[in-house]
């Protein structure tokens, strides 16, 4: 027993003098630190953290040069998010980078004088991280994913003629995914269409709130909601059996067997948050850049789904597109 | 590790040790496997952090966010005592509904209390310790919480729990209500689960209603941890190894956090933590095989047993 107490005791010892020691950062002042963190492995986060670093590189911060990237995940842990966010604190980057809301929001907790920049925020407001978005007035700025749901409403009753009941799914612990799905709602209104929700918790309850919408709706509506696009082929299967045809705001779903996304692709996203990085880098301060909700909205079509689905696509929407998968 | 880091792990830890507690009662006390604390942690958080931003008092909002965790381990209670529900579903029932219940109370999945009054806001008004404020209020808590479960387990109530847990039979032949001291221990032990998530909402200065998620894995194995270092003979070691056990697994993780000088990739923290425990209790079990067998004696099965054969 003693020495089991003495192995831990020596384990935290170790802990503590190998960390002491080892992320002692090159304090001189042309190497530059950047610590980036998001809440799990995600294809759209992980494109923006690609992005960041690409984006870097073009402005002439090189990884492994003159550039030092820490890069953690929590692991879908919010416990965890918070204790990267103190070992950040204590590294002390020039600075720091959170790729989701939780992840921004355990940042900008801990993160004190370090400039913050946050990317895939949906709604940087409502998740506390800035109160005017023109003008951040504490450390932190970044970018946004909020999308105006209206372009893809639109797209959908060009595509499916005599649509008036539009499906959503979505968990609705998923706070990004909440405020995506009012304003689908609110623009539905607008355009004189119905909305018919469909929550989903987890991801293995997707499947049943795809088949629930069959008969109710005559489109879905996917907002980018990490729990519904990581099973994104479940909803697939049931919409090209019933002839539902599936939508998405993640351009990425395209390639996944939904029939169009309209949106902007993540990588784009991580280039414009990187740009952020390279001016804090460069010397200003986040309270001097707006957020911004990066790029125009692209169409990404996949004609094979729509065949399947029952769709025609008229040639002046596929000339339109950004990308048409055959 | 650096300052930061190391404050960082002792804040969380010592958070995690009043869930370490909480399994403590239920687990180890009551022999009751109970899952709602994934859901009691993120209540607390929802119902002080909605108490906060209503304008309440944040050590008032703390104890809401405490009765609403034990009125939750009161629902697991009754559906196994009184509905006859085995242990293990009713905590999963309740952990499962808790989900809906968090959205109702915070109106939305994620709710910042960011620039509120909060418990540690208002500590370090007091006390500014700088870095170690956190860590120095969340020590008195966790003792303090130890020391009162200790103080309990004392009381004629708390040998009557104990006995119950231990023997139900021979409880009952006591004249203990075994169905009441169920109630009983439940609600203490959730309402210390959902104290923890007060805390953390206030710590980390907001409420997500996915936050429970692991709650029931990072307070067992610093249940378990704690064992493997003191042992559980007395309820003051036990509980002493709650609080140290939830203090070393976060080490362990701020160990795993920093240790990418060693080609390790971020995909890769999960399973260093894993690693790292695993080693951990490995050591101790060559030494557990001189006497000190009861360590791995595991009641998470037992007890499900157990419930099993008191059903019909």
């Amino acid at each position: 027993m003693l020495s089991f107490k003495k192995a831990v005791l020596a384990t935290a010892a170790v802990a503590a003098i190998a960390g002491f020691s080892a992320p002692v950062l090159a304090q001189d002042s042309d190497e530059k630190t950047v610590a980036i963190t998001y809440i799990v492995e995600h294809p759209a986060l992980d494109a923006v953290r690609e992005g960041i670093i690409e984006s870097l590189a073009e402005k002439g911060y090189t990884e492994g040069d003159n550039l030092t990237v820490v890069a953690r995940s929590a692991q879908g842990n919010m416990t965890t998010q918070t204790q990267i966010a103190s070992e950040f604190a204590g590294l002390k980057p020039d600075v720091a980078v959170g790729i989701s809301t939780p992840s921004a929001q355990a940042l900008k907790n801990s993160m004190g004088d370090t400039p913050v920049i946050f990317a895939a925020v949906t709604d940087p407001v409502a998740a506390g991280l800035v109160e005017n978005p023109e003008h951040p007035e504490a450390n932190i700025t970044g970018t946004s994913d909020k999308q105006p749901p209206k372009p893809a409403l639109e797209l959908i009753q060009s595509l499916v003629p005599g649509a008036k009941t539009i499906g959503v799914i979505y968990n609705p612990g998923e706070a990004n995914s909440v405020v995506q799905v009012d304003e689908i709602k609110a623009a539905a209104g607008e355009l004189g269409l119905e909305v018919v929700d469909s929550p989903a918790a987890q991801s293995t309850m997707v499947p049943d709130a795809a088949r629930n919408l069959v008969g109710k709706a005559d489109a879905i509506l996917l907002p980018t909601d990490n729990s519904v696009i990581s099973v994104l082929e479940a909803i697939v299967t049931v919409g090209e059996r019933a002839k539902l045809p599936v939508f998405t705001t993640d351009t990425d779903s395209v390639e996944r067997g939904a029939v169009a996304a309209l949106g902007f692709n993540y990588a784009e996203m991580g280039k414009v948050t990187g740009d952020m990085v390279a001016e804090i880098l460069a010397g200003k301060t986040p309270s001097e850049i707006a957020v911004v909700v990066p790029g125009n909205q692209d169409l990404f079509l996949n004609m094979k789904a729509a065949e399947a689905m029952g769709i025609t696509v008229p040639d002046s929407v596929k000339n339109s597109a950004k990308k048409v998968i055959e | 590790m650096t300052l930061f880091a190391l404050a960082g792990a002792f804040e969380t830890g010592l958070l995690f040790a009043l869930v370490a507690l909480s399994i403590f009662m239920s687990f180890r006390v009551l022999d009751f496997p109970d899952l709602t604390v994934d859901g009691s942690f993120p209540l607390g958080a929802a119902v002080s952090a909605a108490a906060i931003v209503g304008g309440f008092d944040p050590f008032i909002a703390t104890f809401f966010g405490m009765l609403a965790g034990a009125a939750a381990g009161f629902v697991t209670g009754l559906l196994n005592v009184r509905f006859g529900i085995m242990n293990l579903l009713a905590g999963i029932l309740s952990m499962v509904a808790l989900f809906s219940v968090n959205l109702r109370i915070m109106g939305r999945p994620n709710l910042p209390v960011y620039g509120q009054d909060t418990v540690f806001s208002r500590f370090e008004s007091v006390v500014d310790a700088g870095l170690w404020s956190n860590t120095i209020l969340l020590l008195i808590i966790a003792i303090g919480a130890k020391l009162i479960v200790d103080w309990f387990l004392k009381t004629e109530i708390g040998l009557g729990l104990r006995a119950s847990g231990e023997n139900p039979a021979m409880a009952e032949a006591q004249g203990i209500r075994n169905g009441a001291m169920t109630l009983l221990g439940m609600s203490i032990a959730n309402a210390l689960c959902a104290l923890a998530g007060s805390l953390f909402a206030q710590m980390q200065g907001v409420a997500d209603v996915t936050m429970g998620v692991g709650t029931i894995v990072t307070g067992l194995a610093a249940l378990i941890i704690g064992e493997a270092i003191l042992g559980r003979r007395t309820v003051f070691l036990a509980t002493l190894g709650c609080v140290i056990g939830a203090v070393v697994y976060r080490l362990f993780i701020a160990l795993a956090l920093s240790a990418g000088f060693i080609g390790i990739r971020p995909q890769d923290l999960n399973l260093i933590t894993a690693v790292v425990v695993a080693v951990a209790v490995v050591l101790s079990q060559r030494r557990g095989k001189r006497g000190r067998k009861q360590l791995f004696n595991f009641k998470l099965v037992r007890g499900a047993q157990q419930n099993d054969e008191g059903q019909d």
